[in-house]
């Protein structure tokens, strides 16, 4: 109950406990500018994180329901095992549609590697067949054996080997960000640490007074913890507001799914960002307390 | 006067039981850097007491009165302070325990930044008896030490007179049950040291225990036509009875 009531206080003030400590200008701007510093990572942290949770969704998302059929065959027999690739689709459960990739289509997907004057019908290129999925997708295996035995050049492509190390990274991406945020979380609560022990340690006259007149510890640690979290609340709202600021400025998604556009909040996420300085403030008060108990104890 | 008063205690609950020592040293002493600065003090103060602690410079009074609140423990012996043994004491312990002692230091502390006059209310707000304090009694408290003028000056901006005085000023505000004070008339001219020693008196008249460490026997002698104090000495790291060379 007491830890409650000196949380409670620091909203509440107490005006004598403030005063007994002096203004210290330096640390008070060191806190703000640590809090503000580090409220403004966690944001681009946060923005990271969450960007490349969505990354990882769409990427495994669009790369599940479609898959590709690879047609390799001699010239003449191209359109029929096209049409018996087609044929083998068309009766499978999981299959919404399919349909053979034009020249055009192939031609644009292979002129950023060859360029635009490709001359496609002189080389051996294979046919593609675009399948696009329903429901839980086909049965890869029993449909790979259908191909092999109607279509023998036809190979089923359901990009797995794509789909898999792009989520994977995305995934990584995204626990990066989040141990990044703890990071951050874990230097603030060091430096405001810090900082509270060397006000603790300037302040020594201060203590020898408030002790000499019967001042429990606790009533010296609530006048360093209102100080220090207060500072760490107002630097980290500046830093959110500025961080928040730039990622509005951050270009929006591209429809190519380029890795570094998108790189901000969607929807309710942009509630996360507004939690972050009461968390500042929260990893001010704890460690603030914490360094304030034990530098008192060491003094007594 | 303004002094708080202790019924007002009573009504909030804090109940101080009636102790029949204040400060109670047995065998007790003090060894520092392999130096015996004090060794087989036995002393009692009784509520209501009036003492000095005499003794050459360096002989150990302050040292003795550091032990009366608190700020050193003893190397050997026992000390109880309202019949509590300081070993067994928490630092919350010490901190009420504190605020039923006023303490006078030779080298009075005070929080620079705060005026004289919110230095002196300072024990109020601390043990949360800010409704005792009313700018009134603070002003009865700087009038009676001759502060009027000065309530609203810095701690640094006082002479050294001056900061006994409102040491001693606030030491008092609490009411307390006991008074330390170490050499509380140093720095003051004879006139003002008579008038300290009055308000000392005055205190002790109204039950308030007293001690005060001196080398000034013309003090102990002006007090002594006032009130029946016993003088102490220490000599040789022992606590004596003085009195007949006085």
């Amino acid at each position: 109950m007491e830890r409650l009531r000196s949380l409670m206080d620091i909203f509440n003030g107490d005006g004598n406990a403030d005063r007994v400590v002096p203004p210290s200008g330096f640390t008070a701007r060191l806190t703000s500018f640590t809090a503000a510093s580090m409220a403004f990572l966690a944001v681009f942290a946060l923005a990271l994180s969450l960007a490349t949770g969505r990354l990882a969704a769409r990427w495994d998302a669009e790369l599940a329901r479609t898959s590709t059929i690879r047609i390799s065959a001699p010239e003449g027999q191209m359109a029929a095992q096209s049409e018996a690739v087609l044929e083998v689709l068309r009766t499978t459960p999981g299959i919404s549609s399919a349909r053979v990739m034009s020249d055009a289509e192939q031609r644009k997907l292979l002129e950023p590697w060859f360029g635009p004057d490709l001359p496609l019908d002189t080389l051996p290129v294979p046919r593609l067949i675009e399948v696009l999925e329903e429901g839980r997708g086909p049965d890869a295996a029993g449909l790979k054996l259908r191909l092999a035995a109607d279509a023998p050049g036809a190979v089923l492509d359901d990009h797995t080997r794509w789909r898999r190390p792009l989520v994977n990274a995305a995934m990584r991406l995204r626990i990066l960000g989040v141990v990044s945020m703890l990071l951050i979380a874990g230097s603030t609560a060091a430096m405001i640490t810090l900082a509270a022990q060397s006000a603790l340690a300037a302040n020594g006259q201060v203590i020898s007074v408030l002790r000499l007149i019967g001042a429990r510890d606790v009533y010296i640690a609530r006048a360093f913890v209102r100080r220090f979290t207060l500072r760490a609340l107002i630097g980290a709202c500046v830093g959110t507001g500025l961080a928040i600021i730039g990622v509005l400025f951050m270009p929006a998604a591209a429809e190519e799914g380029a890795f570094l556009t998108g790189l901000g909040f969607k929807g309710w996420h942009w509630i996360l960002p507004l939690l972050i300085p009461p968390l500042a403030a929260c990893v001010a008060f704890w460690a603030t307390r914490w360094a304030a108990f034990r530098t008192l104890s060491r003094l007594s | 006067m303004f002094v708080c008063d202790a019924r007002k205690d009573e009504k909030r609950g804090v109940k101080h039981e009636a102790e029949k020592t204040l400060i109670e040293l047995k065998n007790a002493g003090f060894t520092y850097g392999g130096r015996e600065i004090l060794s087989e003090m036995t002393l009692q103060l009784q509520p209501g007491s009036f003492h000095f602690l005499t003794g050459p410079s360096g002989s150990g009074k302050t040292t003795l009165l550091n032990l009366c609140y608190q700020a050193l423990l003893p190397t050997t012996g026992m000390v109880r302070v309202f019949e509590q043994d300081v070993r067994a004491m928490t630092r919350d312990d010490i901190a009420r325990v504190r605020r039923r002692i006023g303490v006078v230091h030779q080298n009075c502390q005070f929080l620079d930044h705060l005026s004289v006059r919110e230095n002196l209310a300072l024990p109020l707000a601390v043990s949360g008896r800010d409704d005792d304090l009313h700018p009134s009694n603070v002003d009865d408290l700087l009038g009676w030490v001759g502060l009027t003028e000065r309530g609203d000056a810095l701690p640094p901006e006082l002479s050294g007179g001056e900061r006994q005085r409102a040491a001693l000023a606030r030491a008092i505000i609490m009411s307390p049950d006991l008074i330390l004070a170490d050499e509380p008339t140093g720095n003051v001219d004879w006139e003002m040291a008579q008038r300290l020693l009055a308000l000392l008196v005055e205190l002790n008249k109204m039950g308030k225990t007293i001690l005060i460490a001196t080398h000034d026997l013309n003090l102990i002698r002006t007090v002594k036509s006032e009130v029946s104090a016993r003088v102490l000495r220490i000599s040789n790291s022992k606590l004596q009875l003085a009195g007949a060379d006085l």
